[in-house]
């Protein structure tokens, strides 16, 4: 409370307002389409258009009477699930040579570990395609969830790594010290002091892999997942079934991020491992 | 080697690339003593430390743990617990659960584990914050659990890097007796890394003191105070006066020193700090030895002339500033009687003095 009185009288009225509209429009620019596609998907109406018709879920039933739908949920979920567990395992490695390790080359290393998200989806789609026909994987759910893991596993690294980095790096050797081996160390130490990090980078990781669209359309193949499904849907025709299916993406993305965040901020951050005993 | 010695470091080097962290090093700690390693930073007591711990090895040399060389054994397979300096508590852990973590590290069961986890806690008085966080604890406190972690193993030897520091002042002098205690009860042998020359002269049996990766004395610390062997660490306790001379006279009645404040003179030194003619040599004086007064008295004494600088008082004690002509300063620490009858202002011209026999010839360095 004090800290509000005083922030109060050191600040300047019109100022303060007008940041506030400034949020609030900058917010309301990102999230208007998000939140008309979320009406409309509500909307009787065939067209997106004003006034709105009556509130109706029959879009809904579209979608979840639709076998396709159900399909590329169905490939989109078991690809996000192991997206996320295999990138978060590679970053938790990355990250922690990061930590322990000093060697030659180490900033290299860092910034090609770092890189794959800054390529163009479309160079790196592409590239991916040619490179997984040449080897026979392209074509499948699994070309799906090598390609996400590539582009997936740089965001659990820096996630997991930004942790490690708030570690005091006495624990580790403290462990050591009081009798524990290089493998007990990292089981009853790193890991579960890392946990909040390691989690929130399991649910962002499934939430880009849930969402990516460019990479996935160029090697899924026959095996689509639903941003590819979705896609199919806007070439054929315009339905509102698409509002229908990006509101659900949208909330359950949401839900991944919000997750991760909580665990990564605040309270996340205290979390005690369950004892395993 | 002696029957009694825990530890031996047999011309131990730590080198880190060019920089030399230790230097050819050779000293021994015995069973169940307290002994106090003490330096600047980056003189190298940390590393010799750590190479007791197992988390740094040998350039060259051995370090020997009970008669058995260690160089090569990882940490986890010594005993040879350390309290950090950061403490280094597990945060995700309660603080039972931290004192029980060696244990279970090694294998013990959990009804055991507990039993001496119980133990500890209860001889470190922190049985009641056995289930809370670490967060939640006073810096006392956590100390009290980092000693409990390192303790709860009874190992024969405990490594502590500055576990004080981070203390306020008054709870710091509580601790060390704490500490010092603690030694004396459980026989460990406790070999304590600091910079501060007050906790290593209050708690320790003997102290080694070390600059640029080399012992420049082990001893006492009554030996180390009434006798530094070195000129840096005379410098480093701070507690005399130096002077630093070229030998003009060294017989069985005394030796004579030209230094630029005068010619010194000391009582007779006993044969191993010989010193010969026309060579430097540096007499070292406590500043609780040296005297003022307004005219020298006669007698075998010393005396130099100075001017009075500036004064500063703490507690019982005064410690008077001067200078002599040639800008060297000098100190003088006394009761505020013993000095009620001098007439004490800045400027004012003294003399400083003292007996023959109360001088000490440092023979090296």
């Amino acid at each position: 409370m004090s800290d509000k009185d005083t922030a109060s009288i050191n600040r300047n009225p019109a100022v303060d307002i007008a940041l506030k509209t400034y949020v609030f429009l900058a917010y309301a620019f990102v999230f208007a389409p998000i939140a008309a596609s979320f009406v409309f998907s509500f909307n009787s109406d065939r067209f997106p258009s004003i006034p709105l018709g009556h509130f109706s879920l029959e879009w809904y039933k579209a979608v979840a009477t639709d076998p396709l739908v159900w399909e590329g949920l169905r490939n989109t979920l078991m690809v996000g699930v192991i997206v996320g567990v295999v990138a978060t395992a590679l970053g938790f490695g990355a990250a922690y040579t990061d930590f322990r390790y000093r060697f030659f080359g180490k900033q290299v290393y860092l910034a090609l570990a770092l890189l794959p998200p800054t390529i163009p989806v479309v160079i790196l789609g592409l590239g991916m395609l040619a490179y997984l026909s040449r080897i026979n994987l392209s074509g499948n759910a699994l070309s799906v969830i090598i390609a996400h893991v590539v582009i997936c596993a740089p965001f659990a690294m820096a996630i997991i790594r930004l942790r490690l980095s708030q570690m005091d790096p006495d624990l580790e050797a403290a462990a050591w010290n009081l009798g524990a081996s290089e493998w007990a160390a990292m089981r009853h130490v790193i890991v579960p002091f890392a946990m909040p990090a390691i989690l929130g980078a399991l649910f962002i990781t499934m939430a880009v892999s849930f969402d990516e669209f460019a990479i996935a359309w160029f090697v899924s193949g026959l095996n689509e997942t639903l941003p590819v499904k979705v896609l199919g849907f806007l070439q054929g025709q315009v339905s509102p079934r698409i509002n229908a299916i990006g509101t659900f993406v949208f909330v359950t993305s949401m839900t991944l991020v919000i997750l991760a965040q909580v665990l990564l901020t605040g309270r996340g951050a205290k979390t005690r491992p369950a004892s395993d005993e | 080697m002696k029957n009694d010695t825990l530890v031996s470091f047999e011309g131990v080097v730590k080198r880190f690339g060019e920089f030399v962290a230790v230097q050819r090093m050779d000293f021994e700690i015995a069973k169940g003593e307290f002994l106090a390693i003490m330096g600047s930073s980056g003189c190298g007591k940390t590393t010799t430390l750590r190479m007791l711990a197992g988390l740094e090895a040998p350039t060259e040399g051995v370090i020997r743990l009970s008669g058995k060389p260690i160089n090569h054994l990882p940490t986890w397979s010594r005993d040879t617990p350390m309290v950090w300096q950061s403490l280094a508590l597990f945060p995700f852990l309660n603080v039972r659960e931290n004192v029980e973590f060696a244990l279970k590290m090694r294998g013990v069961g959990k009804a055991e584990r507990r039993r001496r986890a119980e133990q500890w806690l209860d001889r470190m008085q922190i049985s009641e914050f056995a289930e809370r966080d670490i967060a939640q604890l006073s810096g006392g406190q956590r100390q009290r659990v980092a000693l409990a972690r390192s303790l709860v193993v009874e190992p024969e030897i405990l490594l502590l890097d500055e576990p004080l520091s981070a203390l306020d002042a008054a709870l710091k002098v509580r601790m060390q007796s704490v500490l010092k205690n603690l030694q004396r009860e459980t026989g460990i042998t406790f070999v304590y890394v600091t910079h501060s020359q007050s906790e290593a002269f209050s708690m320790a049996d003997r102290v080694v003191i070390m600059s640029r990766g080399k012992i420049e004395q082990i001893g006492t610390p009554q030996e180390i105070y009434r006798a530094p062997r070195t000129r840096f660490v005379a410098d480093f306790l701070g507690s005399s006066n130096i002077f630093t001379g070229k030998v003009t006279g060294a017989d069985t009645s005394g030796v004579a020193l030209d230094t630029p404040a005068g010619v010194l003179h000391l009582a007779a030194v006993d044969g191993s700090a010989k010193p010969r003619m026309g060579r430097e040599a540096t007499l070292t004086v406590l500043d609780t030895k040296t005297n003022l007064a307004l005219e020298a008295p006669s007698g075998r004494v010393n005396a130099v002339r100075v001017r009075m600088i500036g004064e500063e008082f703490v507690g019982a004690t005064a410690t008077i500033y001067l200078e002599t002509a040639q800008g060297q300063e000098i100190r003088v620490q006394k009761g505020h009687d013993e000095l009620a009858s001098l007439p004490l202002e800045i400027g004012k011209e003294l003399v400083a003095w003292w007996p023959h026999e109360d001088g000490h010839l440092v023979t090296e360095g």
